[in-house]
């Protein structure tokens, strides 16, 4: 439920989070803004909940808004965020918009997708 | 043993779901196999995501089910848009509940495999709009952008057919659109998951002329139509025209309908053609084929019936104007309703379009009589096989309904020969040949039966005269063995009457000459019987002088005996 509320007010101020904080990106820490969209609680589902979970724990610590929703609960969101596959992760912040479509057993792709650089 | 057979038993073959569609309910036999999925493939622009919409459409407005439409491609702003012009308001039918559209937009730039996934988002809003307006009728158009959005191609093999098994289950009829590929029916081999019905549609541009085909290649469980049917698309939507429809039992008709031209009714057994028979007029440029069509159809129209006219070289004014010039008052029949001229050049559309507007003419005015003139113009170079099989079904067409077909044809390069261009000849059931005759410095028209089935016909080659007052035919000239015509048969039939009055001169004078003779003889005759008697009467006097000499000289004797006293 949470993260629900959390989702859209962030989208709506999307394009204005980006010219406010493309200057500072360098210095800043980027903020993130992720929806995790899972099709009930089967193993791919919870594998990627798992994945996102640790690494938004792992690198975003503090500065990420992760919100899960279940399809099956809500359908009516699939629809509006043209959900097609599933688990499907979008980056809503930073943009460029991404999807990352599957289990996120691949993490490197999870990390190229979400900008994430390993911590020296 | 009688249980293992009741399972057999209780197949009855699949149930059909009708599409709505003008005539491909009629290739498929009903419609295509419900709660199943039909595989709609064919190139782009062939018309692939209207005959899907239209299925959606006629099934809630004609049938009452309600669907779904998926658009993968067009957006649904576009898609409700097109269909409007075609008389269909979708936004409206959304209203109502009866239809669920969802547009699913995959940009594959945004997208980034991590793994194995699912297409659970899709069956999700699937499930939801089948649910939300109880749809028993479900399109997914065009399914291939998921091929070109998702990643791992086998994932989504494998979630296509979990996919079109969940919609089967769920009972639902489908169409599902696809691409035509290179050198299989559909580009990412879709056939394989819904093989159940296929269907091809074909767009090919011929003599620069566009022509829409349409083909069931398979259907499952049925029997149907795989021949190609051609299809057009106007603002009825899309059309498909199965060429024998009808086949060859249409009732008949024993009443006759005058040709316009009195004496020409007579050369046709005394009363005209059958109605609802098909007709041919034959012959070259300017042989008066027009004129006779136009007879025809003022001779329908003054026995109250309607008429259509398609005239594919002429307007309508033009042909107004030449045909009043010849005695034909058209136009008072087209202000009374009865003549409705339709024009269009040939090169305007397919012929697949000509024949549809045809059908949609003939149901929108439903005349007793339709004239097509010249149906050869259809005939491109090389095309004569198609313009065939058009005119095949045109006048099956018609027959069906009891319309009279009357058809003026042209043969090419004006070449005077009895066959016709178009080899519809077998069709046609009363044939009139028009050609000219060049002599004697002039060109004349004539006329010839060359059949008519089911009466009595002259045989004879008449010659017709475009008068004033309509056309005249001219009694036949029967002279010496040969036709004559124009002004060579006015030479010759003053020719004949000058011999006429000659023989019958040298007869007079013959006559006369004998009859001199006769009396002369009787005269001889007479003067010889004067002899004759004369003769007899001498003959007569001779031999009394004689007989009374003998006596005298009998007598004499005995007195001298007597005197000598002999004994």
């Amino acid at each position: 439920m949470t993260s629900k509320k959390t989702g859209m007010p962030a989208r709506k101020s999307a394009s204005k989070a980006r010219s406010s904080r493309a200057a500072a990106r360098t210095k800043v820490p980027q903020e993130y803004v992720l929806k995790l969209y899972v099709a009930g609680v089967d193993r791919k589902s919870t594998d990627a909940i798992r994945v996102i979970t640790g690494l938004c724990d792992e690198y975003l610590q503090g500065r990420y808004k992760l919100a899960i929703v279940d399809i099956y609960q809500q359908p009516m969101l699939a629809r509006g965020e043209q959900i097609i596959a599933a688990p499907t992760l979008i980056r809503k912040l930073p943009l460029p918009l991404k999807r990352l479509v599957g289990n996120m057993a691949d993490l490197d792709k999870v990390m190229v997708g979400l900008d994430l650089r390993p911590m020296l | 043993m009688p249980r293992a057979q009741s399972p057999r038993v209780k197949l009855q073959g699949i149930r059909k779901c009708p599409t709505g569609i003008r005539g491909l309910d009629e290739i498929t036999e009903g419609g295509l196999p419900r709660g199943r999925a039909t595989l709609v493939c064919g190139g782009a622009g062939c018309g692939k995501t209207l005959l899907a919409m239209e299925f959606i459409a006629r099934g809630i407005l004609d049938l009452g089910e309600p669907g779904v439409f998926v658009s993968f491609e067009e957006p649904i702003g576009d898609l409700t848009a097109n269909v409007m012009s075609l008389g269909i308001d979708l936004r409206d039918l959304s209203r109502r509940g009866l239809l669920a559209m969802d547009e699913v937009q995959i940009e594959r730039s945004e997208i980034q495999a991590t793994g194995e996934y699912d297409l659970e988002g899709l069956f999700v809003r699937l499930g939801g709009a089948i649910d939300e307006v109880k749809a028993k009728r479900v399109v997914l158009d065009t399914i291939d952008s998921l091929f070109d959005g998702l990643p791992n191609e086998a994932i989504l093999r494998a979630e296509l057919r979990r996919m079109f098994r969940w919609l089967k289950a769920k009972g639902v009829t489908t169409i599902v659109t696809a691409e035509q590929g290179e050198r299989s029916l559909t580009r990412h081999g879709l056939e394989e998951y819904v093989s159940d019905c296929v269907i091809q549609l074909d767009h090919r541009v011929r003599n620069q002329i566009a022509t829409r085909r349409l083909r069931v290649i398979k259907y499952r469980g049925s029997k149907h139509r795989t021949n190609e049917y051609p299809t057009m698309i106007n603002n009825k939507g899309l059309s498909v025209l199965p060429i024998s429809s009808l086949g060859l039992s249409y009732p008949v008709s024993k009443a006759r309908i005058s040709t316009g031209i009195r004496r020409l009714d007579a050369m046709l057994g005394g009363r005209g053609y059958y109605r609802g028979s098909s007709i041919l007029v034959s012959g070259s440029a300017g042989t008066g084929k027009t004129s006779f069509a136009a007879a025809f159809a003022d001779s329908v129209c003054r026995g109250g019936q309607k008429c259509l006219y398609l005239s594919f070289e002429e307007s309508p004014e033009q042909l107004l104007r030449n045909m009043a010039s010849i005695g034909f008052d058209l136009k008072r029949w087209t202000t009374r309703g009865l003549l409705q001229f339709r024009s269009q050049r040939v090169t305007m559309y397919g012929l697949e379009n000509h024949l549809a507007n045809l059908h949609l003419w003939v149901e929108e005015f439903s005349p007793s009589t339709v004239v097509m003139d010249p149906v050869t113009s259809l005939v491109g170079e090389g095309l004569s096989d198609e313009v065939e099989a058009m005119l095949t079904r045109t006048i099956d067409y018609l027959k069906g309904r009891g319309i009279t077909a009357f058809f003026t044809t042209l043969p090419k390069g004006g070449v005077q020969h009895e066959g016709s261009e178009v080899s519809i000849s077998s069709l046609i059931d009363t044939w009139l040949h028009l050609r000219t005759f060049e002599s004697g410095g002039e060109r004349t028209r004539g006329l010839v039966v060359i059949k008519s089935r089911g009466m009595a016909h002259s045989n004879q080659v008449r010659e017709f005269l475009l008068t004033d007052t309509g056309v005249k035919l001219r009694d036949p000239y029967v002279g010496s063995g040969q036709v004559l015509m124009g002004s060579a048969r006015e030479v010759q039939e003053a020719e004949d009457q000058d011999r006429a009055r000659e023989a019958k001169q040298a007869f007079e004078r013959r006559q006369h000459d004998l009859e001199g003779e006769r009396q002369k003889l009787e005269a001889q005759i007479k003067a010889m019987r004067l002899e004759l008697k004369n003769l007899t009467e001498e003959i007569k006097a001779a031999s009394g002088t004689e007989r009374l000499r003998t006596t005298r000289r009998s007598q004499e004797r005995r007195q001298l005996q007597i005197s000598r006293k002999a004994d």
